[in-house]
């Protein structure tokens, strides 16, 4: 059997190539080697968000796909019925905040280059943000709103776009490890092996997140896509005291770092279960998922200058996952230009859960040679950008 | 699922002599064994859920019993957040079922 296109990896990049592909009249097989959303996907607090991304091509993509979330929430709602748990589809807003004397100019001059670039960005007087956030420690020193920042429920927002791409016609492949590529004329990449066979396909779409790298080398077009350690502390449930995504300034900086030690943000919300999730860290340490509680301390300490009141709260777990860093700090959506037939859906960092609906239409007007409102050679694998770390892992 | 309270006289752990204690939840009395958690004397006495979820709704009460899931959180004595399963019922606890509504939003 034949696939027009073998996605690999079912997180919410896979899911979502799939539901936009199936729905263009591409017939579609999804192949997992463990669970749908077992990886980043689940590992992350959903976020939909404009508020970190400074202007240019991400922030333009992160725009488009703020646009098709509401649609989508609607559609799946309509399409899976009301025995399919909500996506939780959530436009929360975010706060960004500083917390030093330094640190207020950057932000209110990170906003207005945002406001230029079409954003939503509310400079608040400190007033005005213990309005929007009640228990927002006083000692803030700049503040802004960005009511266009949202969150979906990731693992089952997956699972409703595999759903949706499933009655379409989609084949969903749990369990079933790719091993290497099916080669054609010239090169072309006609398919795939797995554990369990082989899969003719006209085109192989790697969705694999942080794994992306293995897996575009095990295809013969390694991807320099690396593992970017995050953990997340969890509270008991509490009657809701944090209203939107609020988090410190310094966040930005730490997205943009290449630094591959620690480094740790405060950013705080709310869930609709009444439980509290604190991050933020960044760090390159491979897939080491040992706990660190070195890093769980330092995130609950810059939490505390965000909401003073989280010191009486209660941690009930913690969880880590890996996000898919690129060297550049761009994803990488389109078609490789080493190995034909080979296309790349991947390295969203930790914008990935948002970013999932644009890269799946990019993906689709690609594939189809359809026009789309978004300039794809910024994405492209063959970016000059990449250029020098594709040379890298390619040695 | 039904809930049981094994008679103390044929409690295999043989507990020896016990004594009733009485607690309330929402007001009303229930009795139970001096000993058992605040989860067991609600569940002895045949009611399953005293939770209710912010979104839905929907019931909850004992999920994994040993203090890991936060479920069964009650108010008891004034304090709310009190796992059900962990705290030890005294003679004359007050318990309280909780129910958080979701915050409307405000953008």
């Amino acid at each position: 059997m034949t696939s027009d296109v073998v996605i690999v990896g079912a997180g919410i990049v896979g899911a979502a190539c799939a539901r936009a592909l199936v729905m263009a009249g591409v017939d579609v097989t999804v192949v997992e080697r463990s669970a749908a959303a077992s990886g980043t996907s689940a590992k992350g607090e959903g976020n939909l968000l404009v508020s970190d991304k400074g202007p240019g091509p991400e922030l333009e993509l992160a725009q488009y796909a703020a646009s098709l979330w509401p649609e989508l929430a609607a559609e799946l709602t309509a399409e899976l019925g009301p025995g399919f748990p909500s996506i939780e589809y959530e436009r929360k807003g975010g706060v960004v905040v500083a917390t030093t004397g330094a640190g207020a100019r950057p932000l209110l001059d990170f906003a207005a280059s945002q406001r230029h670039a079409g954003v939503d960005a509310r400079p608040l007087t400190n007033d005005d943000a213990l309005r929007l956030e009640p228990e927002l420690s006083p000692a803030i020193t700049a503040a802004v709103h960005y009511p266009e920042d949202a969150q979906v429920q990731p693992v089952i927002a997956t699972e409703a776009l595999l759903a949706s791409a499933r009655t379409r016609g989609a084949r969903i492949r749990i369990g079933e490890t790719v091993t290497g590529p099916l080669l054609g004329d010239g090169g072309r990449i006609t398919g795939v092996r797995t554990t369990a066979g082989e899969l003719a396909a006209g085109a192989v779409l790697v969705a694999a997140g942080p794994w992306s790298g293995e897996v575009s080398a095990a295809l013969g077009a390694p991807l320099p896509v690396r593992p970017r350690r995050g953990n997340v502390l969890v509270t008991t449930r509490m009657p809701h005291r944090v209203f939107h995504k609020v988090y410190d300034g310094d966040y930005f900086g730490a997205t943009q770092s290449s630094d591959a030690a620690l480094q740790t943000s405060g950013v705080v919300e709310s869930t609709a279960a009444g439980t509290v999730l604190i991050g933020s860290s960044r760090e390159q340490v491979g897939f080491d998922d040992r706990l660190s509680v070195a890093t769980l301390r330092e995130i609950a300490a810059k939490a505390l200058r965000l909401f003073p009141f989280l010191a009486g709260a209660s941690v009930m777990r913690s969880y880590l996952g890996f996000r898919p860093y690129m060297p550049d700090h761009l994803p990488v959506i389109g078609a490789d230009h080493r190995v034909p037939g080979l296309w790349h859906a991947t390295g969203h960092e930790g914008a990935g859960i948002g970013l999932s609906l644009a890269t799946a239409r990019m993906i689709t007007a690609q594939l189809l040679g359809s026009p789309h409102p978004i300039d794809a050679a910024r994405f492209s694998p063959s970016r000059a950008s990449l250029a020098p770390h594709l040379t890298e892992v390619a040695s | 699922m039904t809930a049981r309270l094994v008679p103390p006289a044929r409690d295999p752990i043989g507990p020896g002599a016990t004594r009733s204690i009485e607690i309330s939840l929402d007001g009303v009395p229930i009795t139970g064994v001096a000993g058992q958690s605040i989860a067991g004397v609600v569940l002895a006495s045949g009611r399953l859920a005293w939770r209710r979820t912010s979104v839905d709704g929907r019931p909850r009460g004992l999920f994994c019993g040993i203090g890991v899931c936060f479920d069964c959180i009650v108010m008891v004595n004034g304090e709310r957040d009190v796992r059900a399963c962990q705290r030890r019922a005294a003679d004359g606890d007050v318990v309280v079922s909780q129910h958080d509504a979701l915050p409307e939003a405000t953008a």
